[in-house]
């Protein structure tokens, strides 16, 4: 039940980055440097991408769950790899320790127990494919919109975050510098209030009585 | 090529800093190879370390005192049949060890072995080795699914519940240490691995005895977090070998099996590695600060030296106490040889201190700084290694509930504990 705050935290760990407020943008943005050009090379960025996308077709095509959660394994990995070439490696970290190392290991616990002979034998979402063509057209139509109007969304510089104050700006962005509150200070509690429910609900409900 | 070799020799920087590929695979494939040897040695010195514990005289018959028993063993893992079982699930029963494996080898990108020894200054450098190395479980877990089998599936899923619940406890007290980092003058924190032994260097004191006892306390939870985290005595749940034959690697054999050996080693090794970041101010030698004179600075330079001489002469004693019955012949001359050997090693190491004791530019000197550094990195990894079969040798193993109590209701509310007076003192303190 974890996984579904989680997005809402790496959004707003991520907002920094995206964020339309170009004045706080510009602040960031520190001169080319000659030494940090060949990370983002376009070979990586195909490579990783095409394994992002390779693994998540596995994920739905597969039969048995095992495989299906390996194959988002190899998938999250890719978007953390992602992640660093975006000089972004806190939200690479994290990705890698929640995602890949922390919900997926639940999950194939989770899976282990559930009989697969069974379940792989089941007639799976097959009658309501129409809806799910649907909503993947709809979200490849937001993505194409954003592509061909993206210079007007997003700022038409390109970030260059320091790799060194990359986690103290999320941490400035997050909590704030001293004696002020951050931009996200507010939302990011809120996120862990709802965490801390979330989790008194899965230990009531593990309780037998309370 | 030459250039891109040539142009990092001398530099102060890591090879991933300097963004010298050419090094930084030059480094991969030490650290691989050394790790390799290390995991080698520590199997030795494991079957020798418990067997003397408990008055036996453990492998005597390959080579002298069994000095060769790791590679028949080798030898032997990889001629033996390599049974896949008929129900496996093929793909993920080969690509298990694997997994685990390339988690365990990660981590050592960013573990300085020195100010400059390393493959890369990762600015998240304890995340990084934190999230790796929890990507082994996963490693495990399949296993056990993949064989298909009982005992495998149960061994699995203890070893997964265990590492989730004790990474917890991890991460909490790596959080105390971190925090330690940010009371300098601009309050600010690192991540990065050689940022947090540089900040011990700057504060004058290893992380394990500020606050005293804050440090100490934050330490031994990582410490008892870590031994169950890989998986060992006395917490070997998931290979309970009186309830459960083997754990998840029950259905495993021959190579395979060796590369989840080499994996539980290498990531015993990469988690001390850590620990000795953390609290034990990784590659510094002992009062850096205090002691901080030319003469001093040599006198500690000999330490490398000094060790490989007293393994030469401990293997000399071996050579004279060697039975002298005729059928010991050739051991005996093996043994005189392999003394031999480690008395060149240090004469050469020693030969170093004292060539690059006084010109700091000088190529003698800054090579005898490099082995010092790696020398007094390798002397702490070392004595946690020493640590690991001790505790196997002398604790008897605990029960799932026990070791789930101690992960959730002990060792969190410690570190969670240790964790909130940090910072209170840290903040008062400043």
């Amino acid at each position: 039940m974890n996984s579904a705050f989680f997005p809402a935290l790496q959004l707003a760990l991520a907002r920094p980055f995206i964020a339309s407020n170009v004045s706080f943008l510009a602040s960031l943005i520190t001169p080319p440097n000659a030494d940090m050009a060949p990370v983002a090379t376009p070979f990586f960025f195909y490579l990783l991408s095409g394994l992002a996308v390779a693994g998540g077709v596995l994920v739905i095509t597969r039969r048995n769950p095992v495989h299906c959660a390996l194959a988002l394994i190899v998938t999250l990995i890719a978007v953390a790899n992602l992640y660093l070439m975006l000089y972004a490696p806190f939200v690479a970290g994290v990705q890698i320790i929640v995602y890949a190392g922390g919900i997926m290991v639940l999950f194939l616990f989770v899976i282990m127990l559930v009989n697969i002979e069974r379940a792989s034998k089941d007639r799976r979402f097959n009658r309501i494919w129409p809806a799910g063509l649907a909503a993947a057209c709809a979200l490849m139509a937001l993505f194409v919109s954003a592509f061909v109007k993206g210079r007007t969304l997003f700022p038409d510089r390109m970030i260059k975050l320091p790799e060194i104050s990359n986690t103290q700006e999320i941490a400035n962005a997050l909590y704030g510098e001293a004696g002020r509150m951050g931009q996200y200070t507010f939302t990011f509690e809120i996120a862990s209030l709802l965490l801390l429910v979330a989790i008194l609900g899965a230990v009531i409900m593990t309780k037998k009585r309370i | 090529m030459l250039n891109q070799f040539m142009s990092y020799l001398g530099s102060n920087v890591t090879p991933g800093s300097a963004n010298n590929q050419l090094w930084a695979l030059i480094y991969v494939f030490i650290i691989f190879a050394g790790v390799s040897l290390a995991v080698v040695a520590m199997n030795w010195f494991e079957r020798k370390a418990l067997a003397h514990f408990q008055i036996r005289l453990g492998p005597m018959r390959v080579g002298p005192h069994g000095l060769l028993q790791p590679i028949a063993d080798a030898i032997k893992l990889m001629l033996k049949e390599d049974i896949i079982p008929q129900e496996a699930d093929q793909f993920v029963f080969w690509i298990a060890p694997v997994i685990g494996l390339l988690a365990a080898f990660t981590v050592y990108t960013v573990i300085p072995f020195g100010p400059s020894q390393a493959v890369s200054d990762m600015n998240i450098g304890i995340l990084f080795m934190l999230g790796v190395s929890s990507l082994g479980v996963l490693g495990i877990v399949v296993a056990g699914w993949a064989s298909n089998s009982h005992y495998p599936l149960i061994g699995a899923l203890r070893s997964s519940a265990q590492m989730v619940s004790y990474e917890i406890a991890m991460g909490m007290s790596v959080v105390s240490a971190v925090l330690m980092t940010s009371f300098n003058k601009d309050g600010t924190g690192t991540l990065s691995m050689i940022g947090i032994v540089r900040s011990q260097q700057d504060q004058g004191i290893w992380f394990l005895f500020k606050f005293f006892p804050l440090g100490l306390v934050a330490f031994v939870t990582f410490v008892i977090a870590m031994i169950a985290e890989t998986n060992r005595a006395p917490f070997d749940m998931a290979e309970a070998e009186s309830e459960l034959t083997a754990g998840y690697h029950t259905e495993y054999s021959g190579l395979r099996w060796s590369l989840f050996m080499l994996s539980e080693y290498a990531a015993m090794i990469a988690v001390s590695s850590i620990a000795v970041t953390l609290w034990l101010g990784g590659w510094l030698r002992p009062f850096p600060n205090l002691l901080h004179a030319p003469a001093w600075d040599f006198i500690f330079s000999l330490f490398p030296g000094l060790t490989f001489l007293g393994l030469a002469a401990i293997a000399f004693i071996g050579v004279a106490r060697m039975p002298a019955h005729f059928s010991f012949k050739i051991q005996r001359i093996g043994l005189a040889v392999f003394a031999a050997l480690l008395g060149c090693m240090a004469l050469l190491l020693l030969l170093l201190a004292v060539a690059g004791r006084s010109a700091d530019s000088s190529i003698a000197a800054r090579f005898r700084e490099g082995i010092d550094y790696v020398y007094w990195f390798i002397l702490k990894v070392a004595l946690f290694m020493y640590l690991f079969i001790w505790l196997r040798a002398t604790w008897p193993r605990y029960r799932f509930d026990q070791l789930m109590r101690i992960g959730w209701k002990v060792l969190l509310p410690i570190t969670l504990g240790v964790l909130v007076l940090t910072a209170i003192v840290g903040v008062l303190a400043s």
